[in-house]
């Protein structure tokens, strides 16, 4: 599952796959912005046919984030 | 005292070439951008050909992830900005930035993106609209983007007049150096525009050429013409405070001299009858240059090639120039770049200023049958050379719009 969400965040960031690890930051490490991260968020819930609440998208803030969510509701 | 204005940067994106040189060699030679429509199927459309650009890669000009974030229209706008910047010679570290402004239009703005959104909305719901959506489609990002990307921080405006946008942003940024207020101005505009919706708006209004042979669809002031030939891309100029120019050693390519805006203030896309608006629109912009109607030597017309534009653009010229106007030269350079709708008027000037330059006047191509409501010099079908010191550009927009500016031969 790594796999795939490090390939949707590299295609939505436009960065490269191995510059994706699970400590990376979105905004600091990833070069990404608020509205990247909306969505990244959209592309994601797309993918694993799930919806993370506005209120669960505050916490995200790095790859672990997002991988461990997705682990724990889909 | 007024300042003197010059412009020192050109960029071009369309069909006839994305680099400077390569447009204005097609536009001497006289070659048509114009071709069949393959963006997408116009089979149940009355219009089948445009100047579409094919070979355009933006991130030849832009970081990917930036491009990824603009709509076409906005990339058109940056290249053609990074080719102007270029080819001005500045160095972004030695100018003041606050005295550095822009003023890029764009008449529709990103209507591609708006299609592609709302087909998002309407089968997936709102939750899957893009947060760019927004950012992306309206009309004043290229002003912004240009301004991030170069760190112009002064002036900064985006004019929306239909198809005289650029016209009117060019004549607006030479008033905001003439006053004061900046001493460098990226300014012009850009459409992407060839889209299935705005194509078929258009089509509704009867006002795209219905002919099918791209060779012939677009015929200003021939007998024939049945109506404008939709093209896309930007025309971007940087342009200065003359001792601005000077003092950093740039190559002037010429002098903007004079500025007119107008409004018919009679329909909403009909010309006024005998163009009374782009009359009084053109003596204004001769008025604000201190010239005589005489001086001018060459009119880059709007010249759509729609039946009502060519023969009232043509009164319009004779009710300004009255004698003179059978002895100077007017071409529709439209019939080879097709009409950029809110970047036609920025390409036009910058093929305005390449004519002073190179004492070249540029052709209306696909002109065969005249038209005797329409008897002026037309530079029919192949360019000439002709000493001209003075030439204007005109613009007409839909609103009623009229936007001319008057440039000069540097020397």
């Amino acid at each position: 599952m790594f796999e795939k969400v490090k390939k949707i965040i590299a295609e939505q960031l436009g960065v490269e796959e191995d510059e994706i690890a699970m400590e990376s930051s979105f905004i600091d490490d990833l070069g990404a912005d608020s509205l990247d991260i909306v969505e990244l968020i959209m592309a994601l819930e797309e993918e694993f046919d799930l919806e993370i609440p506005d209120s669960e998208a505050e916490k995200i803030s790095t790859v672990g984030d997002v991988v461990e969510y997705i682990k724990n509701n889909s | 005292m007024k300042k003197r204005v010059v412009v020192t940067g050109l960029g071009v994106i369309s069909a006839l070439g994305t680099d400077i040189n390569e447009f204005w060699n097609a536009i001497k030679e006289g070659k048509c951008g114009i071709s069949s429509v393959t963006k997408f199927d116009v089979s149940n459309m009355t219009t089948k050909v445009a100047a579409e650009i094919k070979d355009f890669d933006a991130t030849k000009f832009i970081d990917r992830k930036e491009a990824k974030r603009m709509d076409t229209y906005c990339q058109y706008a940056m290249a053609a900005s990074k080719m102007a910047v270029e080819m001005s010679g500045l160095d972004l570290e030695k100018i003041d930035k606050d005295r550095f402004g822009v003023v890029v239009g764009s008449g529709i703005g990103g209507i591609s993106t708006f299609e592609e959104q709302l087909r998002v909305f309407m089968e997936k719901g709102p939750g899957r609209v893009s947060p760019f959506f927004i950012p992306m489609m309206i009309s004043n990002m290229a002003a912004g983007q240009i301004a991030i990307q170069f760190g112009a921080k002064g002036f900064n405006e985006c004019v929306v007049t239909a198809c005289a946008t650029s016209t009117n942003a060019i004549g607006d940024a030479f008033k905001v150096i003439q006053r004061g207020d900046a001493d460098i101005m990226i300014t012009g505009g850009a459409e992407a525009s060839i889209t299935p919706l705005s194509f078929a708006g258009f089509c509704s209004m009867k006002a795209m050429s219905t002919t099918e042979d791209p060779a012939l669809a677009c015929r200003p002031f021939d007998a024939e013409r049945n109506g404008f030939v939709m093209g896309e891309g930007a025309g971007i100029l940087v342009i200065e405070e003359l001792d601005h120019a000077i003092k950093r050693g740039a190559n002037i390519l010429a002098e903007i001299v004079g500025y007119g805006s107008t409004n018919d203030a009679y329909h909403i896309t009909a010309p006024a009858p005998e163009g009374e608006g782009g009359a009084r629109c053109m003596r204004l912009a001769i008025n604000d240059a201190g010239l005589n109607p005489e001086d001018i030597g060459y009119i880059n017309a709007h010249g759509t090639s729609t039946e009502y534009n060519d023969k009232f653009e043509t009164v319009s010229i004779k009710t300004v120039f009255g004698d003179h106007a059978k002895k100077l030269a007017v071409s529709s350079t439209k019939s080879m770049t097709g009409h950029l709708l809110g970047a036609a008027g920025a390409v036009e000037a910058i093929i305005t200023i390449l004519a002073l330059r190179d004492s070249f006047l540029p052709p209306t191509i696909n002109y065969r049958t005249p038209d005797p409501e329409c008897d002026l010099d037309y530079v029919p079908n192949q360019g000439r050379s002709a000493e001209i010191t003075y030439a204007l550009s005109n613009s007409l927009g839909f609103g009623g719009h009229n936007a001319t500016i008057a440039l000069k031969k540097y020397c």
